[in-house]
């Protein structure tokens, strides 16, 4: 299987929101092309015919009763806020001026 | 009096609370002033809260007053893991990104610990967002392993294991995500149990890998783990995924060791290259112990182990990739770069750079890439089937095997010194190379003392692996072998240890 790119890392970056230094990009391309290198040995059971796994539990659609219960306030719901503005959290801009 | 009370197991410590020879504001100002003494030093706490402790423990000895009945751990102190959400009381998860953030709720396990009277004396220390073998992942600094200051603690849990192995507390909690709570324990020479999946509720405690992720107890005694273990497990309706049935019977059978007839399986695959001379030797003299003991010992062939490294390092960085994108700057914890001209885009990816530590932004882009359209199947799908695999290794070890419970060394090595793997990712993943197996099926494990090695004086540990369901079998196997060595040694292991 192929490697890893230090551009391919750089785009890797951004679908994941870091905006990784110069330096980062330069670091991590190599470890990371090591650590893709050795969990690629999992390809080797690619073509068994085995059911994957993806939990340890067969869950599904768990329910809980539809109780009203206590829950945050919004004062507590709020209290880890960066910024907030009437009772709502407050971001930055979203969508582009114009 | 202090020195004492603070070697005392937690048995110890409630019994005597109980029949009042002790107080519980007395036990627990003596382990706050042995942390007051030592922290400095080890650093495996982040954050003492002395007067909510006090205030717990005077809450236990006015219920006595009163004589009302108390609870098997009533007014034992308790170091707990910075990973569970505490009411009031700061969560960092070892990083940056939540520095300075108070939980507006209890996660299920402390709101737990609280009902059952146990005293928290505070929050450990951890490799960021548990992701980690040595605990210097932190952003806080690393903590030092009790038995040598030097070397690691293990890790994610090192200032849980550290906490106990220097006395800071009988009694801790960890997570167990790929070994987090039984490297640690192998480590500084103390008991730590990843109970089965589901046992102990999920809510409140910060998500890393989520299929794999579990809380469990640490203690320096068999019996206090099951007591802990009892405390902590049972289902939470607030946590989809915790097991709706009975907690198996743990502390019936930590008081009730006994191999005799039992049948015990050695993973031929835990052994070769990698493992050090001193832990295979204390492993081979724990088999010996066990057939001396009555147990019939029989290798067990697990051919899908060896994938298990590559498998869990393609599933739990996916998962963490998506678990940690709810760190966003917008609704708790750090905020960078907000100047009035940033896009909320640009503000999320400023603050992760500034917020996140390397281990958790390397995960974070190999769960990305691993995910990815092209690359899917070939990694993150295979990696399914492996654990599939594992899982099918596991039930013919148990099933037509007729095997009772598995056995391994904990770990290849015993404690690395800190700073040697730091910037080695693949060399600090080997640190779990016997204990994924386990979180990857689901099921139950147990780490105990089984000697130092030789060559390093450093402790070793031994891992018990039992079905899911099943965890009483690590207590009952567990409380044998602890009661056979500490009568051959003399003393407990972690008497060895030097004085802090």
């Amino acid at each position: 299987m192929p490697g890893i790119t230090r551009e391919e890392v750089a785009h890797l970056a951004r679908l994941a929101r870091l905006e990784l230094k110069d330096e980062e990009l330069d670091h991590f391309a190599g470890q990371l092309d090591d650590i893709i290198g050795a969990v690629a040995r999992v390809s080797e059971v690619a073509d068994q015919d085995v059911p994957p796994t993806s939990h340890p539990l067969p869950l599904t659609n768990v329910m809980r009763a539809d109780d009203i219960r206590p829950s945050l306030t919004p004062q507590e719901a709020l209290s880890g806020a960066p910024a907030q503005e009437q009772q709502r959290f407050k971001v930055p801009q979203i969508l582009g001026e114009d | 009096m202090t020195a004492e009370l603070i070697k005392l197991t937690a048995a110890e410590i409630a019994a005597k609370i109980a029949s009042g020879e002790v107080t519980a504001v007395q036990v627990t100002e003596a382990h706050l002033a042995r942390i007051e003494a030592v922290d400095e030093k080890v650093n495996a706490f982040l954050h003492v809260d002395r007067e909510g402790a006090l205030a717990q423990a005077r809450a236990v000895d006015e219920k006595r007053a009163r004589g009302e009945k108390l609870g098997p751990l009533a007014g034992v102190p308790l170091a707990l893991k910075d990973i569970f959400t505490t009411k009031g009381i700061p969560t960092t998860v070892g990083s940056k990104i939540l520095e300075g953030w108070i939980p507006p709720y209890d996660a299920t396990l402390t709101q737990r610990l609280k009902a059952a009277d146990v005293v928290i004396l505070g929050k450990t220390n951890m490799d960021e967002f548990a992701m980690g073998s040595s605990t210097e992942n932190s952003a806080y600094g690393p903590t030092g392993n009790p038995w040598d200051l030097t070397k690691i603690p293990g890790g994610s849990g090192g200032g849980s294991s550290a906490a106990l192995a220097a006395y800071e507390a009988p009694l801790a909690i960890g997570t167990d995500t790929g070994g987090s709570i039984r490297q640690p324990a192998a480590v500084t020479g103390t008991v730590g149990v990843k109970p089965t999946y589901g046992a102990v509720s999920r809510y409140g405690m910060v998500a890393f890998s989520s299929s794999l992720d579990q809380g469990g107890p640490c203690a320096r005694t068999v019996l206090d783990a099951a007591l802990l273990h009892e405390a902590i497990a049972g289902h939470d309706p607030l946590d989809s995924t915790s097991i709706d049935a009975p907690v198996p019977p743990v502390v019936e059978a930590a008081r009730n060791g006994d191999v005799k007839g039992m049948r015990i399986g050695i993973v031929k695959q835990f052994r070769g290259e990698g493992y050090q001379a001193g832990v295979l030797q204390r492993f081979d003299e724990s088999v010996e112990l066990l057939k001396e003991l009555g147990a019939e010992v029989v290798e067990v062939d697990c051919p899908s182990f060896d994938l298990a490294l590559a498998a869990y390092y393609l599933i739990a960085p996916s998962e963490c990739s998506s678990n940690l994108a709810r760190f966003d700057a917008m609704r708790y914890g750090l905020r960078v770069g907000d100047d009035g001209t940033k896009s909320a885009e640009d503000v999320t990816a400023l603050t992760r750079e500034a917020g996140f530590g390397d281990e958790v932004k390397r995960r974070v882009i190999l769960g990305t890439y691993a995910l990815s359209s092209g690359y899917y199947d070939a990694y993150y799908g295979s990696a399914q089937k492996v654990r599939t695999l594992i899982t099918r290794d596991f039930e013919k070890a148990f099933g037509e095997g007729g095997v009772d419970v598995l056995i391994s060394p904990t770990t290849p090595t015993t404690a690395f010194p800190i700073g040697e793997r730091a910037d080695d990712p693949m060399a600090m993943y080997l640190a779990d190379l016997c204990t994924i197996p386990t979180n990857l099926a689901g099921n139950a494990a147990m780490s105990l003392p089984c000697g130092l090695a030789p060559e390093d004086g450093m402790p070793v540990g031994l891992q018990i692996i039992a079905p899911a369901m099943a965890d009483d079998r690590l207590y009952r196997v567990g409380a044998a072998v602890e009661a056979a060595f500490t009568a051959r040694w003399g003393h407990p292991l972690l008497e060895e240890a030097p004085s802090l």
